[in-house]
């Protein structure tokens, strides 16, 4: 056995590995050394980890790396408590034997998600604008016009908008995940509990919730990856100032500012990769805690 | 990788320089220039109005107009120079971007052009090395500051056009308590109309324009010193006259709110005209940033915006010389000041303009003293970029997050942080 060529699974793996290679992992490498390096007079010089003691160093770039960190955390939160509970929530409900129209409501929810963030961006400011805006009209059709603000140009509430504008725009993909989820478990452990009196409410949390933790780990570990690596509808919405006064920078904004530069700002590469990398550091501390703290822990169930 | 797209440069180059060689045996003198430009815009207008002018005084000569999207025209300009491909005749962004090019070679010298002594001191501020003795391109237009008003508005409501700070507030008064008008039409969502529209519209006044911009340069003034914070607490005063939920208001909503006739006064730049001359349906005036006495100089914002440079490595550099020579002619900047409402001519030659609200702006030069926006000359160099906090300071103290005071001490702190002379 052991003499037998194994010269296949390079052949049919290679493709797949030189093609991410290429496109993810020779980009990520490059982009950790870049952020060791500094420029001065055209001439990039290396710097070792010059980039970092500035960026964590001096009062102005960590104030703001701290902001933005900070925002992406409260962005997280949001998801976290709005996004995934309200997606099992429309799981549990889609899921219902003697629900009608389920495809429709399933569809109608999904939809968002398939739109692009400058089109979700755009209506999304459209609807909340105090001037064109639907939001003002409708609040006032119903006698609630005192509670309208133009939310988006507030600090105190524009990045909270933001964060419920994202989960109105991705709660379909934890609903699809439970939704898939809640399918799968059997009928006759349903059965079961049902001889032994537990139906309803009672078995949603005692039989199908232990059932569908795994997935909702799964969500909640990509809603952290794709909230700390979240750009596009903060740009689209507020611009790359992330406006009002940096209330809504989070750390893709700001990533994007230093590296691109803005305006009059030129851009810099190297403390642009600096941010990059801590980010990447973020998110790697992140998914590992989950990895290796969470999912060892969590109890499977064969059925 | 890189060698083998410079080979095939090369042999475009080559396959050019036959095409070049062609053309000359068919017509044995005539040069062709090729413009470089971010001013796509503005095609038609050179195709058919300032070039064909330019060729009938000087036959030989022939002259293409090949501009790029404003966004990639950068990129795509330092990759052509650096390759050789680059048009003979560069169009020049003001300030940094341009001087990053003379100093690195690839533009030329232009100081000793006659037409320069047709342009004021400040007019080639953007297009010159920080101590001013060489000039690379020849200023063509700027933008000038002031407020564009509704004039039926004014004449319903009775309101004279404010020349003092306080008839200013008199008048947005009047129009916020007869409620038929949004006083003002302004936002801080997109932040940059507060800085751009709202402290270096009004700003020139308090700090007498190039005597305050020079100074901040030099460090006898501070961002803190009461020329520079007196703007913002003018500022700050603006919240109060603008409209219902201005925080989430952007830079179109203002435009159309004002074009739509529902806003009274728009704190404008003059490249505002030829759009809301297209949109607005009732007579449109402008008046310039109020002056705190009556009686007092006054300055304004007339920021260069665009000017035209020399190649270094042109190989028709006399021809081109010939044509930029007659940009700096009074022929020219009545062409294009005609053809683009708003963009005025940088030339001290006055040029007669038919659009009324473009001769308004322009008639300020003669009674106002002319100024660049303090930001844009050497202060943003650095990080924290002084310009980008200007417009973050500036919404700020409009939607009245941060104190006058607090925002200047802000400024004067990051730019000290990394500009000696402020240190």
């Amino acid at each position: 056995m052991a003499s037998r060529s194994r010269l296949h699974v390079a052949v049919f793996l290679a493709p797949a590995v030189l093609v991410y290679t290429a496109v993810m992992i020779w980009p990520l490498f490059n982009t950790l050394r870049l952020s060791l390096y500094v420029e001065a007079d055209g001439v990039r010089s290396f710097a070792g980890l010059a980039n970092f003691a500035t960026l964590f160093g001096d009062p102005r770039w960590s104030e703001a790396f701290w902001n933005a960190l900070g925002n992406n955390f409260w962005f997280f939160v949001v998801h976290m408590l709005v996004q995934n509970p309200i997606g099992v929530a429309l799981a549990a409900i889609l899921s219902h034997p003697r629900l009608r129209f389920a495809a429709l409501y399933r569809s109608a929810i999904f939809i968002p998600t398939i739109l692009s963030f400058v089109i979700v961006g755009f209506a999304w400011k459209l609807i909340l604008s105090p001037i064109w805006g639907i939001a003002p009209g409708i609040l006032d059709a119903v006698g609630l016009k005192a509670l309208f603000a133009p939310w988006l140009g507030r600090e105190e509430y524009a990045l909270t908008t933001l964060a419920l504008i994202s989960v109105w725009q991705f709660v379909g993909i934890p609903m699809m995940l439970i939704y898939a989820a809640l399918l799968s478990i059997p009928e006759e452990i349903l059965e079961a509990g049902e001889i032994d009196g537990i139906t309803g409410w009672s078995a949603f949390w005692r039989i199908k919730l232990p059932l569908i933790l795994p997935s909702i780990g799964i969500i909640s570990i990509l809603t952290f990856v794709g909230n700390f690596n979240a750009f596009d509808l903060i740009y689209a919405a507020q611009g790359a100032l992330a406006g009002p006064d940096f209330s809504t920078d989070i750390l893709g904004t700001f990533l994007y500012r230093t590296f691109f530069g803005f305006q009059l700002q030129l851009g810099d590469p190297h403390m642009g990769s600096a941010i990059a990398t801590a980010m990447f550091a973020i998110i790697l501390a992140g998914v590992c805690i989950y990895l290796f703290a969470i999912q060892t822990r969590m109890r499977r169930y064969q059925f | 990788m890189r060698q083998g797209r410079l080979t095939a440069q090369g042999g475009l180059a080559g396959l050019m320089l036959t095409t070049a060689l062609i053309a000359t045996g068919v017509a044995a003198q005539d040069v062709t220039l090729t413009i470089e430009s971010w001013r796509n815009d503005d095609l038609s207008i050179w195709q058919d109005q300032i070039i064909p002018a330019f060729e009938a005084a000087n036959p030989g000569i022939k002259v293409e107009f090949t501009p790029s999207a404003p966004a990639e025209y950068n990129a795509v300009l330092n990759s052509k120079l650096d390759a050789g491909t680059a048009g003979d005749l560069i169009t020049c962004r003001p300030f940094d971007a341009s001087l990053a090019l003379y100093d690195g070679g690839k533009l030329a010298d232009l100081s000793g052009l006659a037409a320069m002594a047709n342009f004021s001191d400040v007019a080639k501020s953007a297009w010159q090395t920080d101590d001013g003795a060489h000039t690379f391109c020849v200023p063509m237009a700027s933008v000038i500051h002031g407020f564009i008003y509704n004039k039926d508005a004014f004449a319903e409501l009775g309101i004279e056009v404010p020349a003092t700070v306080d008839e200013f507030f008199a008048a947005l008064d009047k129009i916020k308590e007869d409620g038929t008008y949004i006083p003002m039409a302004m936002g801080t969502n997109d932040q940059w109309e507060a800085a751009t529209m709202g402290y270096n519209n009004i700003g020139p006044n308090y700090w007498k324009g190039e005597e305050g911009r020079r100074a901040l340069i030099e460090g006898s003034q501070k961002l803190t010193d009461e020329p520079w914070v007196e703007p913002y607490r003018q500022l700050a005063r603006w919240g109060a006259y603008l409209g219902d939920g201005f925080e989430a208001q952007t830079y179109p909503d203002s435009q159309n709110l004002f074009t739509l006739g529902r806003a009274a006064i728009y704190p404008a730049g003059s490249w505002e005209i030829s759009g809301f001359n297209a949109q607005a349906e009732f007579e449109m005036g402008a008046f310039p940033p109020p002056v705190v006495n009556a009686g007092d100089n006054c300055y304004i914002s007339d920021h260069t915006d665009i000017a035209i440079g020399l190649n270094a490595a042109s190989p028709n550099a006399a021809a081109a010389r010939t044509f930029l020579e007659w940009v700096g002619s009074a022929e020219f900047a009545s062409l294009y000041a005609n053809a683009l409402p708003g963009f005025f001519s940088l030339n001290s030659a006055p040029v007669e303009m038919a659009d009324p609200l473009a001769q308004e702006f322009v008639s300020w030069r003669g009674k106002c003293a002319s100024t660049i926006r303090s930001t844009y000359q050497i202060l943003s160099r650095g990080t924290p970029n002084l310009e980008n906090e200007t417009w973050n300071a500036s919404a700020n103290v409009i939607r009245g997050a941060e104190t006058p005071e607090d925002a200047a001490a802000r400024l004067q702190a990051g730019l000290a942080s990394w500009y000696a002379p402020q240190k």
